[in-house]
C-alpha cells in the first residue's frame, strides 16, 4: 500500500512498475527482470490495472470491457464469455442485468467494480490500484474497500495499491509504504506504521481521530 | 421570364448541370477524406507535423476561391482548364475541416480511457483503431459534414475555370444580369447543401456512441 501526500510520488512509483514511465536512473524489477527488459506490452498484459475513474471504454458494453484483455490474448470467445461471467459475479455485478450495459448506464461504484473486473480478466499475478475509490461516495466506498478486502484476501495477488487516506491503507494494507516528495519514509505493516515516530506518519495518523470522513 | 417558367423549360439542363456538380463534389470529398483522415491519424502523435500540416491546410482556407482556382490555372499535371484543376481546389478547402475535426476528436479523448487502455497492454495501432478511432468518429463525421456543405457552394465557382456544374448558369446569369439563370443555379446548389447537411447529420446522430 502505497500513501502520501497529493504529488509525493505514489502514482509516479505506481507506472514504473508496468513501464508506463521508465526510470531514468536504477530500474524496477518485476518478477526479477528489469521492466526495461520486458517487452512493455507483455508486461502490462501480465499486470492489471485500476485506475479512479475505471477508465473504461464507453463504446464497449460492460461485457466487452472486462473481455478486453482475453481478447487482446486471443482467447476463443467461449471462454471469454464464461471468464466474464464468472468476474461479474466476482465483483457483485449480476451477469445478466450488467452484460449488455454501456459504462454510462451504471452507477460510480458499479463502474469501479467492472474496473476491478476488467484488470482481472486475464488473470494477472500482479495488480496495481490507483486511488480505486477515490472518487466515489463515502458508503459506497466503505461497501468496496470492505469487499475488495475480502477479494484480495482469497485472490492471493501481488496488489500494489496507492491512496492517500490512511484510514484505507489501515484497513487493507499488509504493509504501508510512506512516501514524502518521491522519497520512501516509511514502510511497515499496519499496527507498527501507527507507532512510528517520523514526523510525517504522525501527520497522517493525526487525521485519525478529528473527522470520522477524510476529506479527499 | 419568370425564373419558376425558365426552370421549367430548362430542368432537363439543370438536372444535367446539378449532376456535374454533383459528381464534382464527390469526387473532391472522396480525396479529401482519403487524405484528410488518414493524415490527421499520422499527425496526432506529432507536434510538429501536427502545426505545419493544419497550418497549410488553414492558409489554403483563407484564399478567395476565385484567386485559388485562378493560381492552379498554370501549374503543370494538377492545373490548366477544367474539372481536374477544380477538384483539386475544392480538395484543398475540404481538407481543413476534415483534418481538424479528426485531429481534435482523437485527441479529444478522456484521459482515464487512453490510460487505461495503455495500461492493459493494448498496442498503439489497437489503441489508434479500436479506442481513439470510434470514439472520434463523430467529431470526424462532423468535419465531413462541414467540409461537404462549404465544398458544394466552392464548386459553383469552379464553373470560372471552366469545369461545369451549377456555377455555369450563375456565371452566365451575372454576364447576361438575368435573374432567372443565377437562380437557376444558386438555388439547386443551395437545396443540394442542405439536403447533404440533413442526411450527413442524421448519420452523424447514428454514430455517436456516447
Amino acid at each position: 500500500m502505497l500513501l502520501g501526500r497529493s504529488g509525493s510520488g505514489k502514482t509516479t512509483l505506481l507506472r514504473l512498475i508496468n513501464r508506463m514511465l521508465v526510470p531514468s536512473s536504477g530500474q524496477v524489477l518485476v518478477e526479477g527482470r528489469a521492466t526495461t527488459d520486458w517487452d512493455p506490452i507483455r508486461l502490462r498484459r501480465h499486470i492489471g490495472y485500476v485506475i479512479q475513474e475505471a477508465g473504461l471504454f464507453p463504446h464497449f458494453t460492460v461485457a466487452e470491457n472486462v473481455g478486453l484483455v482475453p481478447g487482446l490474448e486471443k482467447w476463443d470467445h467461449t471462454r471469454i464469455a464464461a471468464r466474464v461471467e464468472e468476474l461479474l459475479e466476482l465483483v457483485g455485478l449480476d451477469p445478466h442485468e450488467f452484460s449488455s450495459r454501456r459504462p454510462r448506464q451504471l452507477s460510480g461504484g458499479q463502474r469501479q467494480r467492472v474496473g476491478v473486473a476488467r484488470a482481472l480478466a486475464a488473470d494477472p499475478p500482479i495488480l496495481l490500484m490507483d486511488e480505486p475509490f477515490g472518487a466515489l461516495d463515502p458508503v459506497t466506498r466503505a461497501e468496496l474497500q470492505r469487499e475488495f478486502g475480502d477479494l484480495a484476501r482469497r485472490l492471493g495477488k501481488t496488489i500494489v495499491f496507492v491512496t492517500h487516506d490512511i484510514r484505507e491503507a489501515l484497513l487493507l494494507a499488509s504493509r504501508i509504504v510512506l512516501l514524502e516528495t518521491g522519497r520512501i519514509v516509511a514502510s511497515a505493516p499496519p499496527d507498527e506504521f501507527l507507532r512510528l515516530v517520523h514526523p510525517e506518519v504522525q501527520a497522517f495518523t493525526a487525521c485519525l481521530g478529528d473527522e470520522p470522513e477524510a476529506s479527499a | 421570364m419568370s425564373p419558376w417558367s425558365f426552370f421549367l423549360d430548362h430542368r432537363a439542363e439543370i438536372l444535367g448541370a446539378t449532376l456535374e456538380h454533383l459528381t464534382l463534389v464527390i469526387v473532391a470529398m472522396a480525396i479529401a477524406m482519403v487524405v484528410g483522415v488518414p493524415l490527421g491519424m499520422f499527425i496526432i502523435q506529432r507536434p510538429t507535423l501536427r502545426t505545419i500540416a493544419l497550418g497549410a491546410a488553414s492558409i489554403f482556407q483563407t484564399i478567395p476561391s476565385l484567386a485559388l482556382f485562378g493560381f492552379l490555372i498554370p501549374i503543370p499535371f494538377i492545373g490548366g482548364i477544367g474539372k481536374r484543376t477544380a477538384i483539386v481546389a475544392l480538395v484543398l478547402y475540404a481538407l481543413l475541416p476534415i483534418l481538424r475535426n479528426t485531429v481534435v476528436g482523437l485527441t479529444g479523448i478522456d484521459h482515464a480511457v487512453l490510460e487505461s487502455a495503455e495500461a492493459m497492454g493494448m498496442t498503439p495501432a489497437q489503441i489508434l483503431f479500436r479506442v481513439r478511432l470510434p470514439l472520434a468518429l463523430a467529431v470526424i463525421l462532423a468535419g465531413i459534414r462541414t467540409a461537404t456543405v462549404i465544398t458544394i457552394g466552392v464548386a459553383t465557382i469552379a464553373a470560372a475555370i471552366g469545369a461545369g456544374g451549377l456555377g455555369t448558369f450563375i456565371f452566365r446569369g451575372v454576364a447576361l444580369v438575368s435573374d432567372s439563370l443565377i437562380l437557376a443555379g444558386a438555388v439547386p446548389a443551395a437545396l443540394l447543401a442542405l439536403l447533404a447537411d440533413f442526411l450527413l447529420s442524421l448519420l452523424e446522430r447514428r454514430l455517436r456512441v456516447v
